[in-house]
């Protein structure tokens, strides 16, 4: 059983699929996550697909500050994501809202609402950081590591 | 008792499960590393689609709403099954499965399952995307399948004969040609590559029929779509394929070949619509259906 266990966690390292999700991004995050699966920086070389479905998803990629209105898009197309599974915010606006925050028609942090394993830094990222962060996401699972696996049953209603 | 054991290591060993799903992951990811370098990028490492299938197996299955837990698991496991059947009874080097006369009609009707379930997981699966792609694959299968039957109908005409064994023993001929065309014309529809890849049209109707299935459910219908590849390349080369002997060797050569010219295919088109692709294979797929079997009929 030891070997079976030994082999999930490394084909959950080297197999991430994503699900890329915006939330009311100004569409600058998504350009450089598109420019990831272009051949200069080619995802699929480590094994990430960009999936259609969130059910083929291990990874959830989050751009922009959280609008009202994709708020319960957001909670559903999460919970249909099958375990185990892992959260990447792009950018500085899923972190804190950026300069977005406090607008009446931003909820925020997407730490309010589900858990965030990892943060890719800058606004917006670079490339290759949003590749780290889906390498470092796809750790964290093989690690059993991500709040998902730890038992963060953190849900907004 | 021998034939028994026989028939249990050809559906679990060799060509079956095992070795099938062994050359199906190399035959995948030959697509996929292919593909990537055509399109200029680095692509996968070679242990990629093995540990998508592990990744998948380890996921858990999300129960959507409204499918039945029958369902759910049994249209895959049928998908699976068929497929592994109809590669443990095609005569591959070393396959020890006895020929009985009669095997290519059951072999053709196994080929035909996977699509089948597909348009059943595509329907039951209540999701509209699902529901698109599974009536595509269904209007599709009639348009494929006009000369993928008729080429394998004209062998038998010139073999006089039903088992496969003997229409891979027939001397090579014009008809072989002609045959070998129409089934060429239809294999990149049942494999669902482009430039016929409508069925399950990524990004354009999400994953197809594929949509709601996740874990062990969406592994099992990766790893049939695996064997059903290598059922059919091994069927094209059984065939048609006998004048550079049946080495285990020419068999992956010539495989490897022909999932090339598949994909070389598939990254230098665009994806046609339904009309499109039915009105192709009803006219030329019709064309080489029709001088397959004139030629099977007067050669």
């Amino acid at each position: 059983m030891k070997i079976l266990d030994s082999i999930t966690a490394i084909s959950r390292r080297k197999s991430p699929w994503v699900y890329c999700l915006n939330a009311g991004s100004c569409n600058g995050c998504d350009i450089e996550v598109a420019a990831c699966l272009s051949p200069r920086y080619d995802v699929e070389q480590v094994g990430v697909l960009r999936e259609g479905s969130p059910k083929h998803a291990d990874i959830l990629i989050v751009t922009g500050p959280l609008t009202l209105r994709t708020r319960d898009a957001l909670l559903d197309i999460f919970a249909q994501i099958p375990r185990p599974r892992a959260v990447v915010a792009i950018g500085s606006c899923p972190a804190s809202g950026n300069v977005f925050a406090g607008s009446p028609a931003v909820v925020g942090a997407l730490a309010q609402v589900i858990p965030v394993d990892v943060y890719v830094p800058g606004c917006p990222p670079r490339p290759q950081t949003i590749l780290q962060g889906c390498l470092q996401a796809a750790m964290l699972l093989a690690e059993g590591k991500t709040h998902d696996q730890q038992g963060d049953a953190r849900r907004a209603g | 008792m021998s034939v028994l054991a026989d028939a249990v290591f050809a559906l679990l060993l060799w060509p079956g499960l095992v070795g099938g799903a062994a050359l199906a992951w190399l035959l995948l990811w030959i697509q996929r590393k292919l593909t990537a370098r055509l399109q200029g990028r680095k692509g996968p490492p070679f242990y990629q689609p093995f540990f998508d299938f592990v990744k998948l197996l380890g996921k858990e299955t999300v129960q959507a709403g409204g499918i039945d837990r029958s369902l759910l698991f049994g249209l895959p496991l049928a998908s699976l099954g068929a497929a592994t059947a109809a590669l443990a009874l095609i005569p591959v080097p070393g396959n020890p499965m006895p020929p009985f006369a009669g095997d290519l009609v059951l072999v053709l009707y196994l080929l035909e399952m996977p699509a089948l379930c597909e348009v059943l997981a595509g329907y039951s699966s209540r999701s509209l995307y699902g529901q698109v792609g599974a009536s595509r694959e269904a209007v599709l299968s009639l348009g494929y399948n006009l000369p993928f039957l008729a080429a394998v109908a004209a062998l038998a005409i010139r073999a006089k004969s039903l088992t496969l064994r003997a229409l891979a023993a027939a001397p090579i001929g014009p008809v072989h040609l002609a045959a070998a065309l129409a089934l060429l014309l239809s294999l990149p529809a049942r494999l669902k590559r482009n430039p016929f890849s409508i069925p399950n049209a990524e990004q354009e109707i999400v994953a197809g029929p594929f949509t709601e299935f996740s874990g062990v459910p969406l592994a099992l219908f990766e790893l049939a779509h695996g064997l059903e590849l290598v059922a059919y390349l091994g069927l094209f080369i059984t065939l048609f394929m006998q004048v550079g002997g049946a080495t285990p060797g020419f068999y992956l050569i010539a495989g490897v070949a022909l999932v090339a010219l598949l994909t070389i295919l598939a990254t230098a088109t665009a994806r046609l619509t339904v009309h499109q692709a039915f009105r192709f294979y009803w006219r030329w797929g019709a064309a080489a259906a029709a001088a397959a079997l004139v030629l099977a009929k007067i050669w």
